[in-house]
């Protein structure tokens, strides 16, 4: 995707899903993505988000979205009902990341997993150098206000598929304007990975 | 006259089920002929395909929007019917029809049984929410309407907008279930049934045979004060009446000294004017039979085809968020399109009467995507 008016993540997201796919966005907060799945990608896609106000902007977008959290949110789909489930920005937020992973994998025959990069150079600069709880443009957030509960890099979340058993099929790390093709755990402020079980 | 209204209507007439051609009930009883009262806004198009099916709740009537001639009162969902409303009625063709069992023009335990030339009253067989919507069905069919472009309606209006899905799902190509379940729970019926005692426990109710002696008043009233207490919640009734009194002293007497009191005798008292009480026994026993649990709510081999819009209230306790959820359990299941907000609400169950832009950004962006989709 060359759309330049689109998000970065977004337009990795979008090239990774295929055509006509059925789609679980997870978190999908105003809808934008699932919005931008369907009109380029003709996707048939499913919202879940928390935040009632972000409900109705996806409702005004034409978005199916189901007001809830993702914690719970995946219990009745029976497995593998979606072609991707997409989890981007919101795996750091729930509470029993483990169990959405790995329910995620159940109810979607791939998973797109977005997060931002906790190792990013400017977060260990921060860390290290002014020993202060880091705040970056993939993690904007003051240590007293944000919704993130977990916070993981991209090693860390290879080394957590490999224990789990869990296939990485493609993973896109971007920097602040492009993709980052060296040392991403290091220079990438988000990884985008693409798994299945 | 607001000049978004759709102005002066009337109801009309539909009567079917004659001559041997009587409507097999649930309980396996026959009814007939029957009379439906509906009212219908706005211009059913040329395909036929913008025909809204609005269903009405326990108390409601056909009358949902518009002004009936010489009433000042609009319909009871005029503030979602109408012109640039939820429901625009410049571009759909909405009809609402009374229930049957109800006392608002539709055949019910007040009209007269054909067998005898007496009103039925108990002699009118017990109906379900699945009985009140085969009795839509052949309406929809005489205004002949293959499909319809929603069904919606909130609380026992929501549960025959689900037994549509369940019994007609091929007839629709969206439903919207407001405040509503997909069965009543063991709470529901227990208020249900305080208020038939309280009817039925009325020395006037003569065993439902009061017509031409007057309404069992002091029952029915009773059974509609409950009921107004269910709809609100705690919250909202701290609002419109706090511990405010009627007079600024109390009378040290069993006279209604709190705003609150004498609202719910008001309530009671003018319900008991324009409803039935023997209606009020056989709608709420239709709203207690209503079970579309386990699965009931698609049938099998049926093609089910349509997206959802679910629509539940924080503070209603009648009808929990959580019942709401147990319907998109079902949906997700199905893995059908759907759309469900928990609107945050201090209302009660009344919301889905009283939250209007809520529910009019939600149900005029839905029914808008469901048009362009038909009409593609």
């Amino acid at each position: 995707m060359e759309d330049k008016n689109i998000r970065l993540d977004y337009r990795v997201i979008l090239d990774m899903v295929s055509e006509g796919s059925s789609i679980l966005d997870l978190g999908c907060g105003d809808g934008e993505l699932l919005r931008l799945l369907k009109e380029k990608k003709n996707v048939k896609g499913q919202g879940i988000e928390i935040d009632e106000q972000a409900v109705y902007k996806c409702v005004a977008k034409g978005v199916n979205v189901l007001h809830g959290d993702i914690d719970s949110g995946l219990s009745g789909y029976r497995d593998k009902s979606f072609d991707y489930v997409i989890l981007n920005e919101s795996l750091q937020q729930v509470v029993h990341l483990d169990k959405v992973l790995e329910d995620s994998l159940r109810v979607g025959k791939k998973v797109i997993v977005g997060f931002p990069n906790f190792t990013y150079y400017k977060s260990r600069f921060q860390l290290f150098f002014l020993g202060r709880t880091p705040v970056t443009s993939a993690l904007p957030y003051k240590w007293y206000q944000t919704p993130n509960l977990h916070f993981l890099s991209i090693s860390d979340f290879r080394d957590y598929c490999r224990d789990k058993d869990i296939n990485i099929e493609d993973t896109v790390c971007l920097g602040f304007k492009r993709r980052v093709f060296v040392l991403p755990n290091l220079l990438a402020n988000t990884g985008i990975f693409l798994v299945s079980k | 006259m607001k000049d978004n209204s759709i102005g002066i209507v009337s109801p009309q007439l539909f009567t079917f089920a004659e001559d041997q051609q009587e409507l097999v009930l649930k309980s396996g009883k026959k009814l007939g002929p029957i009379t439906l009262a509906y009212e219908t806004y706005g211009q059913l198009n040329e395909n036929k395909s913008n025909a809204v099916l609005i269903v009405h709740a326990l108390s409601g009537n056909a009358h949902a929007a518009g002004l009936s001639e010489g009433e000042e009162k609009p319909g009871w969902w005029d503030d979602m019917i109408g012109p640039g409303k939820a429901f625009d009625t410049d571009k759909y063709f909405i009809i609402c029809s009374n229930v049957i069992g109800g006392c608002q023009g539709s055949t019910g335990p007040a009209s007269l049984n054909p067998e005898t030339d007496k009103p039925y009253g108990l002699e009118f067989p017990l109906i379900t929410i699945e009985d009140m919507i085969n009795a839509q069905k052949k309406l929809i069919d005489y205004l002949g309407i293959k499909k319809l472009l929603t069904v919606a309606g909130g609380s026992m209006g929501g549960m025959q907008a689900l037994q549509w899905v369940a019994s007609y799902p091929e007839m629709i190509c969206s439903v919207i279930p407001i405040a509503t379940a997909l069965k009543h729970s063991p709470q529901q019926i227990a208020f249900d049934e305080v208020g038939r005692q309280a009817v039925m426990s009325d020395p006037d109710w003569l065993n439902g045979n009061y017509y031409g002696h007057g309404q069992p008043q002091k029952g029915l009233s009773v059974a509609r004060m409950i009921g107004h207490i269910t709809y609100m919640s705690d919250e909202s009734m701290e609002k419109k009446f706090s511990r405010r009194l009627k007079d600024d002293n109390y009378t040290f007497s069993f006279s209604a000294d709190f705003e609150v009191e004498g609202y719910l005798r008001y309530r009671g008292d003018s319900f008991v004017k324009r409803f039935d009480a023997n209606s009020y026994l056989y709608i709420t026993k239709a709203m207690d039979y209503f079970d579309l649990s386990q699965g009931k709510l698609f049938p099998e081999n049926r093609n089910v085809d349509m997206r959802f819009l679910v629509i539940a209230f924080r503070s209603d306790w009648l009808y929990p968020a959580y019942q709401a959820k147990e319907i998109v359990q079902q949906i997700k299941m199905k893995n059908i399109d759907a759309t469900y907000c928990e609107v945050k609400s201090t209302y009660g169950h009344d919301a889905f009467l009283l939250e209007i832009d809520e529910q009019t950004h939600l149900i005029s962006h839905f029914l808008n995507n469901v048009y362009e989709d038909v009409e593609v």
